[in-house]
């Protein structure tokens, strides 16, 4: 009997997710309280010690994500890479340095990019532009534009599915000329490929006026 | 109008085996003309010189010597003013397309223009329902068809208003019935558009035809001679390509 077909499955949006309309508490909240409360995250991951308070913290984020309605499938296929790679390092931690450093550790990295995920899925990236206009004014006295800086941020986050994306395509050139095992044949053409992108990139903001 | 006024591009190459990157090729010879009409083909092999030409409209690319002007505006002085002015649509969409969602990319164009978040946001909505894609807006651009993806990079562009609008190839990564769309769109524009095309069929729709060989402008003119001017221009460079290839 032969295997039910399986879709293939959307290009992966970048491990924080995009943004899901929808009209819950923290879709209204304003962005900079959302940005102010990601920092909060990432200042109590890092400074209230014990697994306890990593538990809490997690839950707590997690009930944000619920309060949100972040659609569960798509959250978690976002997530996944990084609970991977929290597990492979709080792994490392309980060996290096017992159990409890080891979910801590794990814990506060999903929970920082689940926050993460909160925000960019609950807020538009038009709206976060602004808000990340208004917080990086203050640079502006070191001779930074926080328009600049804003849109930076933006693409940055734009970036990371584009990485993947030309990661993949070198893996199936490889693939396809039988140099799977050859890993000059992935990294190489994918470099060149993430360079070429971004100076295209670039050429198209420039073109479009913007940054400028 | 744009006007090239004895425009010229030059790039340091690198000597073959490497060493000091002194010898300066030319990428486009002097180029002089004043562009008025409504639709403007270029055409040209690969490598011609076609895309530095539609560079230096935008300012993308400046002329090493000469200049080359939009309604008067000179784009080495004027830059930002031109770029105002020019809008410019690549062959590849996924370059031009910086935002997650459609309609965030066209809202990142209008930043340019005083408007508050909510009326940029109705305004992108609007530019997206011109465009056939309202119920796109948002939908993930990577999820978008490459005809989609195009046609949001139109859209984006478009979205400020230019006066003059260049198109690199916008159509060589599209399938028929995409290109078709887009070829409807451009023809239909009341923007003046330069058009860098291998698509023979809509350089014979413009007014005018500029052909590219070699870094030179080789024709200037008509559609229908400046087309058979490229015609024979490859058949030539393809007869010579294939002896080539039996001699070893």
């Amino acid at each position: 009997m032969s295997a039910a077909p399986r879709p293939a499955r959307p290009a992966w949006a970048g491990p924080l997710g995009l943004h899901h309309p929808g009209d819950t508490v923290l879709h209204r909240a304003s962005p900079g309280a959302k940005l102010l409360g990601l920092a909060l995250v990432g200042v109590l991951a890092v400074t209230v010690p014990g697994v306890p308070a990593a538990i809490a913290t997690c839950a707590l984020v997690g009930a944000l994500a619920a309060l949100g309605r972040l659609p569960l499938r798509a959250t978690a296929r976002s997530v996944a890479p990084i609970a991977l790679t929290a597990a492979l390092v709080g792994a490392y931690q309980w060996w290096a340095r017992g159990w409890q450093v080891g979910i801590e550790v794990g814990l506060d990295l999903v929970t920082v990019v689940l926050a993460a995920t909160v925000l960019t899925s609950t807020t538009r990236a038009d709206v976060m532009l602004d808000a990340l206009v208004r917080v990086a004014r203050p640079l502006r006295h070191v001779g930074i534009a926080p328009e600049t800086f804003a849109l930076a941020v933006a693409l940055m986050l734009r970036t990371i599915p584009a990485l993947v994306e030309a990661f993949a395509e070198a893996r199936d050139a490889a693939r396809a000329r039988g140099l799977d095992r050859d890993p000059r044949a992935l990294l190489v053409p994918a470099a060149v490929r993430t360079v070429a992108r971004a100076r295209a990139t670039g050429d198209a903001l420039a073109a479009r006026g913007i940054g400028e | 109008m744009i006007e090239f006024d004895a425009a010229t591009v030059t790039a340091y190459a690198a000597r073959d085996g490497g060493g000091a990157p002194d010898d300066v090729r030319t990428l486009l010879h002097p180029v002089t003309c004043r562009l008025v009409e409504r639709r403007v083909a270029v055409i040209g092999a690969n490598g011609s010189g076609k895309s530095t030409l539609a560079r230096l409209v935008n300012g993308l690319t400046l002329p090493s010597a000469g200049a080359v002007r939009v309604d008067g505006l000179d784009t080495a002085r004027d830059g930002r003013a031109v770029r105002q002015r020019v809008g410019f649509v690549f062959s590849d969409p996924d370059a031009q397309l910086v935002m997650p969602t459609a309609v965030e990319d066209v809202a990142l164009s209008l930043r340019r223009l005083p408007l508050a978040a909510a009326e940029r946001e109705a305004r992108a909505r609007e530019i997206l329902g011109r465009f056939g894609l309202a119920d796109r807006a948002e939908t993930p651009v990577h999820a978008l068809s490459g005809g989609q993806k195009q046609l949001l990079a139109i859209a984006g562009v478009l979205a400020t208003e230019p006066a003059v609008l260049v198109c690199d190839e916008p159509t060589t990564r599209l399938d028929l019935r995409w290109r078709t769309i887009v070829d409807d769109l451009l023809d239909g524009l009341d923007q003046q558009v330069l058009h860098v095309t291998h698509d023979l069929d809509a350089a014979a729709r413009a007014d005018r035809v500029l052909v590219v060989d070699e870094g030179a402008v080789v024709h200037d003119g008509d559609p229908a001679e400046g087309v058979a001017r490229y015609r024979a221009l490859m058949a030539a460079t393809a007869g010579c390509a294939a002896r080539s290839a039996a001699t070893g």
